[in-house]
């Protein structure tokens, strides 16, 4: 199990990236502070919205067919490392065949979601 | 835990951690250089060439530039996701990059130390050996998305939010036909780990179709051979992935100012920075594991190595450097066509690019799918 090296070096990488920002912010130039200097960076013009500004729903709707579409190639992966082991063992078939019923609703949903017009961005 | 059975096989494997992540960063300064240079040859300009011979003291120079800048922090920022989010832009890339094995172990026998008996060893070249290391590699280099939020909600600024926003989306829906683009992959190897990959990868070309042995020794066993279409499906999305051009919507500047990294400067900006090269590596380690042997020399197996080393009077060190520049060599073509297609191809358009990954690569990542699995099974009856 490296576990206990994975562990490691994200603690080690997270020090080390805070040390480095805690340097940085050290060595670099002293602030002065002016209120318009240190408003959101928008090309020199007043905000006009508030920074909480109203999200497209699609960016939603993308997490969430991401989600379905997702657990579904996980579901793949099984399949697919012993395919080749059930061939040996003679039950190609049954796999191949309830596989591409699987992969069959997988297109259907891809199809449905193209039709709905849920892909669609202006 | 289990990094090893004493304190030294610890120390030397918690060493190896350290330095594979310090060569990641080291090398970001070096691809920088070699992507200005690149581009400004392509674009027939001179590129950096003032600052020491072939301008490559331009990186110093340029570190030097990012610890002097003004710490900057606009009012409406949340300090903590604002200074947190560069910190975790380094993590996924150097913990995911560690599972990729990169040559044949290195074995040390046995020796006296402070009077006791340590070893023998097998230190491996790669972080950590990951039984599923295709699943590891995938789930943890997809933790960047979260890195992106990060950044574009704790700047406070439209723009940057929008940005976030744009990437996550784009990095989530090209992640779909990248997981679904390995899938031939794994039904070929059938196994999840990195080195028996690359092993089942040596020698020359050579597989049973209809129960007749088909050759072709002028190949090496590659994996493209047997998964072109896989092959260009992962190198595709792995560019969308990574926030490369063509698919650098996440910082499209004409419209975003700077996308999620607007309100970061000096060296906070060099992190998300870090960060992308870090996936650019990935990608590029993956492509030569996946599709070109990994550490594998073409047409010769491990084994011929070991044995050839042994005739002239050399261990695992040297079997060990012969792989580790096999993979380093394809390791460097890979980078350099992420910087080639950088300045060749223009910036697609938000809903173009949505299409691209929902409409087109996801229904041809699911041919290739199919198509494996026939042959496959067509191929052993």
């Amino acid at each position: 199990m490296p576990l206990g090296g994975v562990i490691f070096i994200v603690i080690f990488i997270a020090l080390f990236g805070a040390f480095l920002v805690w340097v940085a912010s050290k060595t670099g130039g002293k602030p002065v502070y002016h209120p318009i200097k240190y408003e959101p960076y928008e090309c020199g013009l007043p905000s006009l919205d508030k920074k909480d500004t109203k999200v497209s729903v699609k960016y939603y709707l993308t997490a969430i067919l991401f989600i379905l579409f997702d657990i579904e190639i996980i579901f793949m992966y099984p399949w697919a490392i012993s395919f080749r082991e059930f061939i040996t063992s003679g039950q190609g078939a049954f796999v191949f065949v309830s596989m591409m019923v699987f992969i069959g609703i997988f297109i259907f949903g891809l199809f449905w979601e193209v039709k709905s017009k849920a892909l669609e961005w202006d | 835990m289990g990094m090893g059975k004493d304190i030294f096989e610890i120390t030397v494997n918690g060493l190896k951690l350290v330095v594979i992540f310090l060569m990641m960063v080291q090398a970001v300064p070096i691809l920088v250089w070699l992507e200005r240079r690149g581009s400004a040859f392509i674009q027939n300009r001179l590129g950096p060439n003032r600052v020491g011979p072939l301008g490559l003291m331009q990186l110093l120079a340029d570190a030097v530039k990012f610890l002097t800048k003004e710490n900057f922090v606009p009012d409406t920022a949340k300090p903590l996701l604002y200074y947190a989010a560069p910190v975790f832009a380094l993590i996924p890339g150097a913990v995911a990059f560690s599972a990729i094995p990169m040559s044949t172990p290195i074995q040390v026998s046995a020796f006296e130390m402070f009077g006791s008996t340590w070893g023998p060893y097998t230190f491996l070249v790669q972080g950590y050996d990951i039984g599923v290391g295709i699943v590891f590699i995938l789930g943890v280099s997809s933790l960047a998305a979260y890195t992106l939020l990060m950044a574009g909600w704790g700047s406070g600024n439209k723009y940057s939010l929008m940005g976030a926003l744009r990437a996550s989306a784009q990095t989530i829906s090209y992640e779909l036909a990248l997981g679904l683009s390995i899938v031939g992959v794994i039904m070929l190897y059938g196994t999840f780990n990195l080195t028996e990959m690359t092993v089942a990868q040596q020698g020359p070309l050579a597989f049973t179709l209809f129960g007749y042995t088909v050759s072709a020794s002028w190949l090496p066993n590659w994996g493209i051979f047997y998964q072109p279409l896989g092959a260009l499906l992962f190198f595709t999305t792995a560019f969308a992935e990574s926030n490369r051009l063509p698919f650098d919507l996440a910082e499209g500047e004409s419209e975003l100012v700077a996308g999620f990294h607007t309100e970061y400067g000096g060296f906070k900006f060099n992190m998300f920075f870090i960060g992308e090269y870090g996936h650019m590596m990935i990608a590029s380690g993956l492509m030569a594991l996946f599709f070109f042997g990994g550490y594998g020399i073409p047409y010769v197996s491990v084994q011929e190595v070991q044995q050839w080393a042994a005739s002239i009077g050399y261990g695992s060190g040297l079997v060990a450097l012969l792989h580790f520049l096999s993979f380093f060599v394809k390791f460097a073509v890979f980078l350099w066509i992420f910087i080639w297609v950088r300045w060749t191809l223009p910036r697609f358009r938000y809903d173009q690019l949505m299409d691209f990954g929902w409409k087109t690569l996801l229904p041809w990542a699911l041919a290739n799918t199919i198509l494996t699995a026939f042959v496959i099974y067509i191929a052993s009856l």
